[in-house]
């Protein structure tokens, strides 16, 4: 049981999970009939994204990238060589963390857009109700064919 | 419609499952994301960016936190250009909301403290927040200044410092947070983090130099060599992420909780 | 990096993630978004990558619950689904 949860399992585990994240965002974009639940899901699919992203770059028995005293290991490094000093096994990748870190930010952002574009769309039709609203353009497009 | 969606979320995410089942283990750490591509026999067939970003660092800039290091200076262009769209999403929300004629029936008669305590709420939650905020705004600071040598820089920073502004518009209303941070100073504040951070990029141009390329500011820049200068043209650069940053939650904040009439919000 | 920390994290998560989703009220549905959002940057100060984890304690915690809460306020509270 512990060699089957060992080999089977836990290899992709994190991976299963990211992936069931992504599929509930995205179910609610295209299913749920609100448009602040829309955006709820939305920010889950963004970060599912992120969570895949950031696991890339994980090393079993690394510590955070940040060196202690960079400028003696710098100095080691000088003395023994390039690479004699710091072990890049020790150290996360910091490349996915650099990438997701704006990407964070941004997302905010641009879910304040949205959020501004629903208070909007409440003010000119009253409702954030995905059916409703269609069901408004629908009685308006009829009052005046000419558009 | 519901049946529709489960279907495609259903065979998606199969796809994705069954893709995920080729990928290295988690946590590996000869993954070819981690230490570059290896041929069938194992054989090493390109170096790893990130390796490089790992050993080199330290010698090169002499800053700690790689995130810092390598947001700020290897990959400073990128980082230019998400600082231009957290700017381009203020100027969105400003014209999709801000209302800028004077309406008096858009929102009725100003509220009135109708609760049973009256003040007393009031009072505590105000008092709590004029001893929290400026160690929130100092704590912002820090971590700005101290982006270099520990978790931060100017993106959480200046989210933070957003923050404190936000949070003082919650606990009071909007019109004190605005008494000091006015519309035009916010504004103002957005644009001056973009053109610090495009400065130094411009004046390592006008040095000869690539744009972004802070190696040279050490010509400017006194008792420092090539290395320090990037070390400290990093602090400069999150400097002006911060500013842009602060300005631009701040005005987001203000513009929907208000419906854009910069009034009275929460 | 512990298994069991990490396995109780992401079941927590995906929970979360569903209760966010099929809660009526908006003004819950932000909260319990919030609570996913500091999961997430628990997980992420797991997995060593503190600066990320920072900034979604800042942004996807603060600033984001922030922002849905007054757009649910400036509209309906009630949703449909």
């Amino acid at each position: 049981m512990k060699e089957f949860f060992e080999t089977s399992i836990e290899p992709h585990f994190n991976y299963w999970v990211y992936v069931i994240l992504m599929m509930i965002g995205l179910w609610a974009v295209i299913a749920k009939n609100n448009l602040i639940k829309k955006l709820i899901g939305m920010s889950i699919f963004q970060t599912a994204i992120i969570l895949f992203y950031v696991s890339v770059g994980v090393k079993k028995g690394s510590g955070i990238p940040i060196i202690p005293k960079a400028k003696e290991a710098a100095a080691g490094a000088g003395e023994h060589g390039a690479a004699g000093a710091v072990n890049p096994d020790l150290f996360a990748n910091p490349l996915p963390h650099v990438l997701m870190l704006t990407a964070i930010v941004v997302g905010v952002s641009t879910l304040g857009v949205a959020l501004a574009v629903a208070q909007q769309l409440f003010k000119d039709f009253g409702t954030l109700e995905e059916d409703e609203i269609l069901e408004q353009i629908k009685t308006a497009d009829k009052a005046s064919p000419d558009g | 419609m519901k049946w529709f969606a489960l279907i495609a979320v259903v065979i998606t995410g199969s796809l994705l499952i069954y893709g995920v089942s080729d990928f290295p283990d988690w946590g590996d750490a000869q993954s070819p994301a981690n230490a570059g591509a290896k041929s069938s026999t194992g054989e090493p067939i390109g170096e790893s960016v990130s390796q490089f970003y790992i050993t080199e660092t330290g010698r090169l800039t002499h800053v700690p936190n790689l995130v810092t290091a390598v947001l700020a200076d290897y990959r400073g262009y990128d980082t230019m250009f998400e600082t231009v769209v957290i700017f381009a999403a203020g100027m969105a929300i400003f014209a999709i909301l801000r209302v800028l004629r004077e309406d008096k029936h858009t929102l009725g008669p100003p509220a009135k403290d109708t609760t049973a305590d009256g003040d007393h709420g009031r009072i505590i939650v105000g008092t709590t927040c004029k001893i929290l905020i400026p160690v929130i705004q100092l704590f912002s600071l820090y971590v700005v200044a101290h982006g270099h040598y520990s978790p931060g820089g100017g993106f959480q920073g200046g989210v933070m410092l957003g923050a404190s502004f936000i949070l003082l518009a919650v606990a009071k209303d909007l019109g004190s947070a605005l008494t000091w941070f006015t519309e035009k100073r916010f504004m103002t504040l957005a644009c001056v983090g973009i053109l610090i951070y495009a400065g130094f990029g411009l004046m390592a141009q006008f040095l000869q130099r690539h744009f972004l390329d802070y190696g040279v500011l050490h010509v400017i820049l006194p008792k420092t060599d090539e290395v320090m200068a990037r070390s400290h043209s990093m602090l400069g650069v999150e400097i002006g992420v911060a500013f842009t940053v602060t300005a631009i939650m701040f005005a987001i904040y203000a513009n929907l909780s208000s419906r854009g009439e910069l009034k009275r919000g929460l | 990096m512990i298994p069991i920390f990490d396995y109780i994290i992401l079941i927590f998560m995906v929970i979360a993630a569903i209760i966010s989703l099929k809660v009526k009220d908006l003004l819950s549905a932000s909260m319990v978004f919030g609570i996913y959002s500091f999961l997430i940057c628990l997980l992420w100060a797991e997995m060593g990558a503190v600066d990320v984890a920072f900034t979604e304690a800042a942004v996807g915690a603060g600033v984001s619950a922030v922002f849905l809460i007054a757009t649910v306020y400036n509209t309906k509270r009630r949703s449909s689904d």
